[in-house]
């Protein structure tokens, strides 16, 4: 999962960009011709933008950029990881440093996600 | 019991790391209190009235010796405060009118949600507390915060003489579900779910955002109907059913789909307005059909990658097998033996039989028994006990339980796996430690959160309450005579007393900074004897604290003048009399006994 600053998701290119309120259902959009969809966290204890990425990527198959933005901090990117993100927009003043280290703890997690559809039991039994 | 493997083990290990590396970076000032907040609620850890409180999963109740063992070391070691905290925190609390009990420390205490919390750990010691739970495979994980909260069963899960299928093998796939599920870890509020296999719910699964009962249709398939809906609070709501009969292999599927929809749906505007039920009573019927329609997305699109393989569900079940317990053969003449034995010792002591009749329950193995240790008695806050005594039980646990116990819903210790010929010697050594009180299902065997001596969400104090009542209803007789009961004591409308399904239920409010009480009658959990599950009504105007244990008494009194004989000697039981005959004289009871005016603030 690729982290970046404010200043970086400010400079990039807003061409295919498509930003997506937290109350929208993904499945009522025309996606063609998008290649990142911007979704957001208005506080980070506030989780609709997770079901949002895993609808993009399972339900709708969305092969884009998948960007988390607002409230991100570094301890929930492991989810935002999994739900389908592939990059956070780390909120201004939050330190990276203590990152990488969250995204390594786990060995491995129970439930398939958006990104690893095979959950634990599955990928044991194989 | 579940054992866990290495993957299970390396996961409880990561998570208490995970843990350390946060409170490290709040402690340096990287993570404002704010960000810290949900995280370390997520691992149990609340900040209350005077201390942090820790919640230790007790995944459906099940807990071994070992992880008692723990539990009675972190009570004995670690939930301490300073001096000075504690000085500062009984000077608090003796300024509120009233009884102000003196605040103890150095105990566990046993939940509604068979969970187990600890009140005075001081959070710079939290990481130390959550690698030492990592040594037996325990944990904190979702115990607080909004998300998939600890599921709950039967405490007669595996046991029980009505049991259609072992719930347990279904709660553990589901505790393994929802551990971390990464799109589900901030819901609009908490989520709770309750399973149970019997004929009877010993579980409360109505009052659940998911109720779960395991059923075999006609063809003798194993699946469950599906409750939603259900939940305590401000509003009380019990679950209605969303599917009669949902295969196994689906449930996993099944519960992604309804949380999914609920995480989209649910309000974020109004925490009271919050949980799943407000949503499924505002769109009924709309809810019901966006779940099936994304439940078929989930088979269909998804290719339901989380459905349940027999080899899976078998794997699980493995650890449910009987514990070995070297039992004689099962004849019987050793049946006969047993119980003649049993019927010498009932009659030569009847403080014995009356243990027998009330904290014992019959077992699906005529050799054994299940046996409740009582941890309600004078002295002691509801649930509660110390590091001695939890290191006692654990010994009775090895001793005589096969090392499995449960921690009940009503918050005592259940021991499943007891010889029929061994429980005189066990009832010895519990009556030595103080919790063989044969008071199970009776008044004083009542339910009370920590209240306000405790919480920092509390309106009104629980644990004097519960005293007081404890107090007055010390005679046996009187209690036998009064019979089953659910008494059920909330400090706030949160409800963790689970006020509104007692047949008698003690809600604390707060007016002009002074408590009161509401007095609510005739709700249910949804046992047999209780029926469907049901919030109680109100009395009438709330009660200083004071008046409640004359307004308990009054209310059991009319009781006692209104109930009937349903032949064989027995009488009605409180909750079918308050049926039969309405609320009413019960409430102009309970009205009567108010005080006069002056004597409230006395």
């Amino acid at each position: 999962m690729k982290i970046i600053s404010t200043q970086e998701h400010q400079a990039a290119s807003k061409n295919g960009v498509l930003e997506l309120a937290n109350d929208v259902d993904p499945r009522t959009l025309d996606l063609s011709g998008v290649t990142r969809i911007d979704l957001q966290f208005p506080a980070f204890t506030d989780g609709r933008a997770y079901s949002q990425a895993f609808l993009l990527r399972r339900r709708l198959d969305f092969a884009g950029e998948l960007r988390a933005t607002g409230d991100v901090l570094i301890d929930q990117l492991v989810q935002m990881k999994r739900t389908g993100f592939d990059v956070a927009v780390l909120k201004d003043g939050v330190d990276a440093s203590a990152a990488q280290r969250q995204l390594d703890r786990y060995a491995g997690f129970y439930q398939g996600s958006a990104v690893e559809t095979q959950p634990h039991f599955a990928k044991a039994a194989s | 019991m579940y054992q866990y493997t290495e993957f299970d083990k390396a996961f409880v290990r990561a998570r208490a790391a995970e843990h350390r590396d946060q409170l490290e970076r709040w402690q340096a000032g990287q993570l404002t209190d704010d960000q810290f907040r949900p995280l370390r609620l997520q691992n149990g850890w609340y900040v209350q009235r005077y201390a942090p409180m820790l919640r230790v999963a007790v995944p459906y109740g099940e807990i071994n010796a070992a992880q008692i063992k723990v539990l009675a070391k972190i009570a004995r070691e670690y939930d301490t405060p300073d001096a000075a905290l504690l000085a500062e925190a009984q000077a608090t609390q003796d300024k509120i009118a009233g009884l102000a009990p003196k605040l103890t420390t150095n105990y566990g205490h046993f939940t509604t949600r068979q969970n187990v919390q600890f009140n005075w750990i001081p959070l710079d010691k939290s990481a130390d507390v959550m690698e030492l739970l990592s040594t037996v495979n325990m944990h904190g994980i979702q115990t607080s915060g909004n998300c998939i909260r600890n599921t709950t069963t039967d405490e007669l899960a595996g046991v029980a003489v009505d049991e259609v299928v072992d719930p347990r093998p279904y709660a553990e796939l589901i505790r393994q579900w929802s551990t971390l599920h990464p799109e589900f870890a901030h819901l609009p509020r908490k989520f709770k779910i309750a399973i149970t296999g019997a004929t009877e719910d010993r579980a409360a699964i109505g009052w659940h955002d998911v109720g779960l009962q395991v059923i075999q249709n006609a063809a003798g398939e194993v699946g469950f109907k599906v409750l939603v809906g259900g939940g305590m609070g401000r509003t009380p709501v019990n679950g209605v059913v969303i599917r009669e009969f949902l295969p196994w292999q689906d449930i996993m599927n099944y519960l992604e789909a309804v949380v999914r929809v609920y995480n989209r749906w649910g309000r974020r505007d109004n925490k009271y307005k919050a949980r799943i039920k407000i949503l499924v009573k505002a769109e009924g019927q709309r809810y019901f059909d966006e779940v099936e329609t994304e439940f078929r997305q989930i088979l269909e699109h998804d290719g339901a990658p989380h459905t349940l393989p027999q080899a899976e569900l078998d794997r699980v079940k493995a650890g449910f097998v009987d514990p070995a317990l070297n039992l004689p053969e099962n004849t019987d003449e050793w049946l006969a033996q047993a119980e003649a034995a049993l019927s010498i010792e009932a009659a030569k002591t009847p403080a014995f039989a009356r243990w027998l009749t009330r904290n014992v329950r019959p077992h699906r193995n005529p050799q054994l028994r299940a046996v409740s240790l009582s941890f309600k008695r004078p002295g002691y806050a509801p649930g509660d006990a110390t590091a001695e005594q939890l290191d006692a039980a654990a010994a009775l646990v090895e001793k005589y339980s096969a090392g499995e116990a449960r921690v009940s819903h009503t918050q005592n210790l259940l021991l499943p796996w007891v010889r029929l010929d061994q429980l005189h010697a066990l009832w010895l050594e519990a009556k030595t430690l103080g919790v063989a009180q044969p008071n199970i299902g009776l008044l004083t065997d009542m339910i009370a959160c920590p209240g306000g001596d405790y919480c920092a969400l509390a309106n009104a104090r629980s644990i004097p309450t519960a005293s007081a009542i404890t107090e007055r209803y010390q005679d046996l007789d009187e209690l036998e005579d009064l019979g089953h009961i659910d008494f059920h004591i909330s400090g706030c409308i949160n409800s963790c007393g689970h006020h509104h399904s007692g047949h008698i239920g003690i809600l604390g409010v707060d007016k002009d900074g002074k408590e009161w009480y509401q007095v609510t009658l005739g709700g249910s959990d949804g046992k047999d004897l209780s029926g469907a599950a049901t919030p109680g009504k109100v009395v009438g105007p709330s009660f200083s604290s004071f008046e409640v244990p004359d307004v308990i008494e009054a209310i059991l009194d009319t009781y006692k003048q209104l109930r009937v004989s349903t032949g064989n000697g027995k009488q009605e039981a409180f909750i079918e009399t308050l049926r039969r005959v309405g609320h009413d004289p019960f409430k102009a009871a309970a009205n009567a006994a108010r005080h006069p005016a002056e004597e409230q603030t006395a």
